[in-house]
């Protein structure tokens, strides 16, 4: 590789320990956290998310545990209440709103534009350490006597237990923050630091997914900021809003909460939609079905999203209009949502199948999304959801459109981008078999929830008939495999930082910009922004696997 | 990306360096200051209009567009929308739009539901 | 070791590449200068190295402002809320609450405000004209003005604390609202009739067991009967007109909205107003506070005349976050203080 200027040595570049990058441009603790580098500031979400995620599930599995048999098992009911709090608040407000965007948008996003970085660097800085003060604010929480409302902080009760609801709610009021300057951020990157030659409709999904998810962190999120904001003031000062001992309206609490809390589930998955949108069309060397169909519907969820919030609340007091009004919208989402499942399912028909890691993973999220969002419309309706509200059924629906939605595409991405971000493989088997660990692990815990939920079975019940103990042994074998595969697949991706084989600049041959640099990138990504002349999907023709370096590379005239 | 077109900023009496105006435009000294007396003006009526009496959402209602008038000036004219992207205008009306959105359908919903708080109370207030 | 200029498409025919750019201490996060090719960075000492042109850095930072003023609108969002929620439903307690309010301090508030929004628009010119020492001029009014809103605040909030007009359990007024100049002088024959409706109140406490008769809504007459009672003899009150009860009605001191069914007292559940009055406004002033600690920072950077045609970024979005301070106020004043 003596002259550097041919395409060929640009997408196969020096790799190893002797070419500068991003991870060791700069030394010390200082440079990482006082870094402005996008990529910097990913690793560190990534790490913290997932540590999260750790103890997230730690608390699901004492939970399970418990639940092996009716009455006590391990934990008093008191502490059973305070870990299903935990579990719940420490899962959406740490891990999965955060997750995809933060983590893998941050590293991904500017590298798909051709940027240098976000628009707003140290706006993102501010936006980590945000976070990081509302994690230790919630666990706080977790130290004094911890929260013990679920996560949902319902008043009255939110407002006048003993245990420490103010931490927590405050500790989500800060990462609520943490949220919206991401979303900011990330709005006016795309906005105003596109390459030339890349308009809209040539943006990767993934893209648009993180632009639609943006839109609604920017426009939700300052509703559960005032709404924790009065409960706190409310539990403080006994203002009166929300407890009717006071005069207040606990209802008016669940539509502030909801308003907010029904956006949120598409910040989670939304981007999760954007990760499968990169992965299929490359993982099938074939372009994407329908791609400006894909794009818009992220919007279309996006939107409708914040007109369906009711539907938590059919059996709260809610009226019966409001409640029509809300139960009808909330069918038209599985409208664009079906759009993309039908155009990414075109786009693997009659392609050419790679079964690598992330693969693996988007084809388990196209199994577990379609069932937990099928699952969503039932509890649409309303006479069904009489039924069926705080069941284990609605368990079930949310853990399989968050954990087979959100955690599957996160852990695809995370595969998919790996090699980019540490310059690293990590071993092929051990990604398959812990993807195939996690796929079994997750139906096993949460299909016998469907099961148990439609015969009756509440949620957040410590105790209960024995006629559920069979079921609930299953979902806790379940559990014990889910984690199980957790840990396999973090032992070998961590691995794979000391002993993995150095990664080519586009081991995946995807057509995105970021795999045009070296993995690692340099610090500054790109010297000048690169101009596009094609879409994200196109051309995987023109790419052709090089043994030697274990990547894509373009092909050369005269190969 | 679209430049903005460069404002007068000549004609108004204000001495200054007229050099190099960048990309920026400049809103005219003269058009900030009659907003600001035209918003005073519409302060004094909306003091002034409570002391007649219009009824029970009368005085509200007059209150509120006499406010929203208010409002519009100060968007249009101080925060430079009237010259500024028309995405920024978008990206305002619809914050609006999403804070109506939350605040009809919960005063809807209350509504609905006020009618069975009232005779619970009504019955309870009878049975002692 | 060089760097591979990444040029895996070729240029098409037409496109003009981006001018590159440099890559400087920020970005190494420490310190360490990267030297490498300077292109309009060096005449731009505040263009951000991730930016291309000044033009590109103001709009990407004017874009970032308005997202936010959009959050601050959804913030306060709930407030509103709660309180158009409650008006609808429980408008006696605001028609109650609003006799206790000083329009006139609201009123002053508010002109004070639309001063300092125009001061503020007016820095914004300055800075793009590069008039340094009238941008500091404004940016002293501006600040001026923010912190006499605050001085009339802290009167008004010491005020109602004399009064005891707090949220929540410290509602307790020390005056009765039909004391009130305010009520007198609406009302006065209310205001008398709610006065011997009170005097006869307790005057049926002290008489023996089955004395009081509740006061019924709308025109019916309120008659406590007298038994053998040692104190003065009480008289059976006449009807009341409608001039005399309605503005009772209205404010919930009498009727089925009313605390007690016995005689006159306040409506139920009376401190939701100043509940939400002290939230709203106590959250806005948070907000100038804020803004009074960015103009001073501000101040300071102007002293050093940096700001010129192609740097007035800080100020313009300052000047914005500034607006959306007093477009809350211009909404806030009559919903609280114009109540009628």
């Amino acid at each position: 590789m003596t002259s550097p200027s041919t395409t060929a040595d640009v997408v196969a570049p020096k790799t190893g320990s002797g070419s500068d990058n991003y991870l060791v441009h700069d030394k010390g603790f200082l440079s990482w956290a006082l870094t402005l580098d996008h990529k910097r500031i990913g690793i560190m979400y990534l790490a913290s998310v997932l540590t999260a995620f750790a103890l997230g599930g730690l608390f699901a599995l004492i939970l399970r545990t418990e639940l092996l048999s009716p009455g006590h098992t391990i934990i008093d009911h008191d502490t059973y209440n305070q870990m299903f709090t935990l579990h719940g608040a420490i899962m959406v407000f740490l891990v999965i709103i955060p997750g995809i965007p933060a983590a893998l948008g941050n590293i991904a996003l500017p590298l798909q534009l051709g940027a240098k970085d976000v628009a707003f660097p140290r706006l993102n800085l501010a936006s980590y350490y945000l976070w990081l003060l509302g994690a230790i604010c919630m666990l706080t929480s977790l130290v004094m006597n911890a929260a013990d409302t679920g996560w949902t902080f319902y008043a009255p009760y939110s407002t006048t237990t003993e245990t420490a609801v103010a931490p927590a709610a405050m500790g989500a009021f800060i990462l609520g923050f943490s949220s919206i300057f991401t979303g900011l951020n990330f709005i006016v990157t795309i906005h105003k630091l596109r390459p030339p030659g890349m308009g809209w409709f040539r943006l990767p999904l993934f893209i648009w997914a993180l632009y639609s998810t943006a839109l609604i962190q920017v426009l939700a999120t300052p509703v559960i900021g005032i709404t924790l904001l009065m409960l706190t003031v409310e539990r403080l000062l006994h203002i009166g809003i929300f407890d009717p001992a006071l005069g207040g309206d606990p209802v008016l609490f669940q539509h502030f909460f909801w308003f907010y809390s029904h956006p949120a589930v598409y910040i989670m998955v939304v981007p999760g939609f954007g990760v499968i949108g990169d992965l299929i069309p490359v993982f099938s060397r074939k372009r994407i079905f329908g791609y400006k169909f894909i794009a818009v519907s992220s919007l279309a969820i996006a939107f409708l999203g914040f007109l369906v919030w009711g539907h938590h609340m059919f059996v709260s007091g809610q009226s019966t209009l409001a409640g029509s009004i809300f139960s009808a919208i909330t069918f038209l989402i599985a409208i664009p949502t079906a759009i993309k499942v039908f155009n990414w399912i075109a786009t693997m028909y009659k392609g050419r199948i790679h079964l690598d890691t992330p693969m693996l993973y988007a084809l388990a999220f196209l199994w577990v999304f379609t069932i937990g969002g099928l699952t969503g419309v039932f509890l649409a309706v309303m006479n069904v959801d009489i039924h069926l509200h705080d069941t284990y059924f609605v368990v079930a629906h949310f853990h399989y459109v968050m954990m087979g939605g959100a955690i599957t595409a996160l852990l695809g991405g995370i595969h998919y981008w790996w090699p980019k971000a540490f310059g690293r493989m990590y071993d092929e088997k051990q990604g398959r078999f812990g993807a195939l660990l996690v796929f079994a692990g997750l139906n096993i815990t949460f299909f016998p929830q469907f099961i148990m939920g439609s015969r009756g079975m509440p949620r957040r019940y410590y105790n209960y008939l024995p006629e559920f103990q069979d079921l609930h042994r299953l979902s806790t074998i379940g559990a014990y495999m889910l984690g199980l595969g957790f840990l396999m697949t973090a032992f070998y991706l961590v691995r794979s930082l000391k002993s993995g084989r150095p990664a080519p600049a586009n081991p995946w041959g995807s057509r995105t910009l970021e795999w045009t640099i070296p993995s690692p990138p340099p610090y500054y990504n790109f010297h000048h922004a690169p101009t596009v002349t094609r879409g994200p999907y196109d051309d995987y023709d023109t790419l052709v696997y090089d043994e030697k370096i274990g990547g894509y590379v373009e092909k050369t005239p005269s190969a | 990306m679209a430049d903005h077109s460069h404002g007068a900023t000549a004609g108004d009496g204000h001495a200054g360096g007229h050099g190099d105006h960048g990309f920026a435009h400049t809103t005219p000294l003269s058009l900030l200051i009659g907003i600001l007396a035209v918003l005073l003006v519409l302060t004094v009526l909306t003091v002034s209009v409570t002391s007649f009496d219009l009824g029970a959402q009368g005085n509200l209602v007059v209150a509120m567009v006499i406010a929203t008038v208010k409002a519009g000036l100060v968007v249009t004219y101080f925060m430079h929308l009237r010259w500024d992207r028309l995405f920024h205008l978008i990206l305002f009306l619809t914050s609006v739009l999403f804070l109506i959105l939350f605040l009809s359908m919960s005063i809807t919903d209350r509504s609905e539901y006020d009618r069975d708080i009232e005779s619970f109370r009504a019955s309870q207030a009878q049975a002692k | 070791m060089s760097d591979p200029t990444p040029q895996a498409e070729p240029k098409s025919e037409g496109s003009t590449p981006r001018p590159a750019a440099v890559a400087d201490a920020k970005h190494a996060g420490n310190g360490h200068a990267q030297a490498d090719e300077h292109h309009g960075h060096s005449e731009h000492p505040f263009l951000a190295h991730h930016f291309d042109t000044p033009q590109q850095q103001f709009e990407a930072g004017k874009l970032g402002i308005w997202l936010f003023l959009l959050t601050e609108v959804l913030f306060f969002a709930g407030l509103f809320c709660a309180y158009t929620v409650y008006r609808a439903i429980r408008p006696e307690v605001f028609v109650y609450a609003h006799y206790f309010l000083d329009t006139r301090l609201g009123a002053v508030n508010t002109c004070v405000l639309l001063l300092s929004s125009l001061t503020a628009a007016w820095a914004v010119r300055n800075a793009q004209l590069r008039q340094h020492k009238h941008l500091m001029v404004n940016i002293v009014i501006t600040i001026a003005c923010a912190c006499t809103f605050m001085v009339v605040k802290y009167f008004e909030y010491s005020h109602k604390v004399h009064d005891g007009l707090l949220w929540g359990p410290n509602f307790a007024p020390k005056e009765q609202v039909w004391e009130l100049k305010t009520f007198k002088d609406k009302h006065p024959e209310a205001a008398e009739y709610a006065e011997k409706l009170a005097h006869a109140a307790k005057h049926a406490e002290k008489a023996p067991a089955g004395a009081a008769a509740a006061p019924a809504a709308h025109g019916a007459a309120a008659a406590p009967d007298a038994h053998g009672a040692t104190d003065e003899p009480s008289e059976p009150l006449p009807k009341p007109t409608l001039e005399q009860v309605e503005p009772l009605v209205a404010a919930g001191l009498v009727g089925e909205k009313a605390e007690s069914p016995i005689g006159v007292s306040r409506p139920r559940n009376a401190h939701v107003f100043f509940s939400i009055y002290f939230f709203m406004t106590g959250l806005h002033g948070l907000h100038v506070l804020i803004g009074i600690g960015i103009w001073i920072w501000l101040l300071f950077k102007a002293k050093r005349g940096v700001f010129g045609p192609n740097y007035f970024g800080p100020i313009d979005y300052a000047a914005l976050y500034w607006h959306l301070v007093d477009l809350i106020w211009i909404y806030l004043f009559p919903l609280l203080y114009l109540i009628h």
